[in-house]
């Protein structure tokens, strides 16, 4: 069973604001699907390495090349969609709280 | 004439002859959902006046007599997490209740640039994370099949809407079986392509090592007809590729079916060539606890195509176990990152708070449901430290040696058989409250997204009412050989 303290912690990295009824159902939904996990445990992974991308197993030549770095044409309007969908915005700025 | 009910190819047939227009084909779409969708909750918007708009259009090219694209005129639905200019994109959650795609996901612009008619965005659950279409913010869809159940899930609307004669076809993703399994408990074909054929710019991040779109369809062709319009190398997707297999993937058999493509994108006489085939049957796909209408259904399946000629042998796929673990904390972990975008300040939902921390804790509180906030938990906890090795990394070394299990069984055998899911459609509120057994019901489909293979979902019989799909998986690039197998079903 993972503590409720542990719940606390994981939302805090996770910005997640939870209320106390979430963190007692959290609780107990992680502990048994984590439980669930321990399956995994059996794996025999010694000197196995990670498959972080399934593109590591066929895509060997062309797929990883990166893209030109030069400018590309981009509908003129864009940009400005872009910034119409910030929730607080001035002119052309977004606007956010202070960090300081 | 039942407009509702032709493939693509007929309605390509029908607006070239003159037979019916492209209007009164997308009129005749949105009166049936206007009719059905008060019942089913498939779409989440119906878009009348652009779908109206788009078919006069086709109308105006063909009075013109000019050549039309198959797609062109062809009634489809877009699941709402893959972006549409101008059109609202949800991902059935609040934090995007009124968010506007700013442009065309490049799936979507390769529909559109061939003529086909967006009839509207269907329901999902909240950013693709589940199995039944209950996490949607919004509302659930019924199965069209029986209204006190499920589609599936994630693309349980786009699934339903095509079921139920509401759109001709539809645009899912797949993370984990999000095409499959609705296509599978609703009766449709859908094709999960192999990650990286099609492009994934414009489909709202989950877990990027995974996410494909692909096509939900009536039939199999329909469903090779849209894949062919949005497969390939997009200069905005890197890991996405020109579908090209066999310059890329030697065979490992000589006696390898002949190259099933042809001009037209379609597989001449596929009976002919299945004698040819081997088709491996893993043994733990067929454990206790699997339904005994879909056992027999699937065994019923597999003995047609050995009737045919092709060669059915038993395989193992010795780490099998260790797919559904592996998939949900890669997926989480991933879902965890990508999720961290929604921040209350550059788009979506915001809760104006006085410092910049209650900004974010407030916003993602309101805005994310509980599935997708346990998602977001379970992928932090997985990738904090102390937990990151035992966690995420053992999970992507399990992965490696799933990639092994289906390497070794590709060197023996030219597609895998298996179930979709260990059951038909289940009711409405079945597995809601007990988020492990919804996870369950992804065991069979998960495999293929970690490993990144293509597999497709057919149906192939029913349990009472319920329809029931095979799942033919196959190797990398090679959908055309599992979609030519999947029409001997038809």
């Amino acid at each position: 069973m993972i503590k409720k303290e542990e719940v606390k912690h994981i939302a805090k990295l996770a910005r997640l604001g939870i209320c106390a009824k979430e963190q007692e159902k959290f609780q107990g939904d992680l502990s048994s699907i984590l439980d669930y996990f321990e399956s995994l445990n059996k794996a025999k992974t010694e000197g196995i390495e990670p498959t972080f991308h399934p593109t590591e197993r066929f895509l060997e030549r062309d797929a990883r090349k990166m893209r030109e770095d030069k400018e590309r044409a981009s509908a003129p309007e864009l940009a400005e969609k872009l910034i119409e969908a910030a929730p607080e915005k001035e002119k052309r700025h977004i606007k956010a709280r202070a960090i300081f | 004439m039942e407009l509702e009910k032709l493939s693509i190819r007929e309605i390509h047939r029908g607006l070239t002859k003159k037979e019916f227009s492209a209007l009164e084909l997308t009129e005749r779409f949105l009166d049936i959902i206007g009719r059905k969708d008060k019942e089913l909750s498939a779409y989440l918007a119906v878009s009348a006046d652009s779908a109206v708009f788009q078919a006069k259009k086709v109308d105006e090219m063909i009075s013109r007599n000019q050549e039309i694209p198959l797609l062109a005129g062809v009634p489809m639905a877009i699941k709402d997490n893959i972006l549409a200019k101008d059109a609202k994109t949800t991902c059935a959650s609040k934090i995007l209740e009124r968010y506007i795609a700013p442009y065309d996901a490049t799936a979507v612009k390769k529909i559109k640039d061939r003529g086909a008619v967006i009839l509207g965005r269907t329901n999902l659950d909240e950013f693709a994370m589940g199995a039944s279409t209950e996490n949607s913010a919004f509302f659930t869809t019924k199965n069209p099949a029986d209204l006190t159940r499920v589609p599936g899930g994630s693309s349980g609307g786009p699934a339903a809407a095509v079921a139920a004669g509401m759109a001709v076809c539809a645009l899912g993703s797949d993370t984990g079986g999000s095409i499959r399994q609705p296509a599978s408990f609703c009766g449709v074909v859908g094709l999960k392509p192999t990650y990286g054929a099609v492009s994934r710019y414009g489909l709202v991040a989950y877990a990027s090592s995974l996410d494909q779109i692909g096509p939900i369809a009536k039939t199999v062709e329909d469903a090779e007809i849209t894949f062919n319009a949005i497969k390939g190398k997009d200069e905005m997707d890197m890991t996405s590729v020109e579908l090209n297999f066999k310059s890329q993937i030697p065979s490992p058999k000589s006696r390898q079916v002949e190259d099933p493509r042809s001009q037209s994108g379609q597989i001449p006489n596929p009976k002919s060539q299945i004698k040819n085939l081997t088709i491996g049957v893993p043994k733990e796909y067929f454990v206790k606890g699997i339904d005994g209408d879909v056992e027999k259904t699937i065994r019923n399946a597999i003995r047609k195509i050995e009737e045919l000629g092709a060669k059915i042998i038993e395989i193992n796929l010795p780490h099998a176990e260790y797919a559904l673990p592996a998939y949900y904390l890669i997926a989480t972990s991933e879902a965890s990152a990508n999720l961290a975008r929604y921040d209350g300040i550059r788009y979506g939902l915001s809760e104006q708070k006085k410092n910049l921390l209650e900004v974010y804790l407030e916003s993602r509180a309101k805005g994310f449901g509980a599935e997708v906030k346990r998602r977001i938990m379970l992928g932090t906890y997985a990738l904090s430290a102390g937990y990151y090795d035992a966690y995420y990394l053992k999970a992507q070394k399990a992965r490696t040696l799933l990639k092994k299990d289906f390497d070794d069984a590709f060197l023996k055998v030219d597609a895998i058989f298996t179930p979709v899911s260990p059951t038909p459609a289940f009711k409405i509120g079945e597995k809601i409250t007990d988020p492990l057994s919804m996870y369950l019901t992804d065991i069979f489909t998960v495999s293929v997204n970690l490993v990144g293979l293509p597999a497709v979902s057919v149906p192939v019989g029913f349990g009472g009412k319920l329809p029931i799909g095979l799942q033919i998986i196959g190797r990398p690039f090679e959908e055309n050989k599992i979609l030519g197998m999947a029409k001997i079903y038809e």
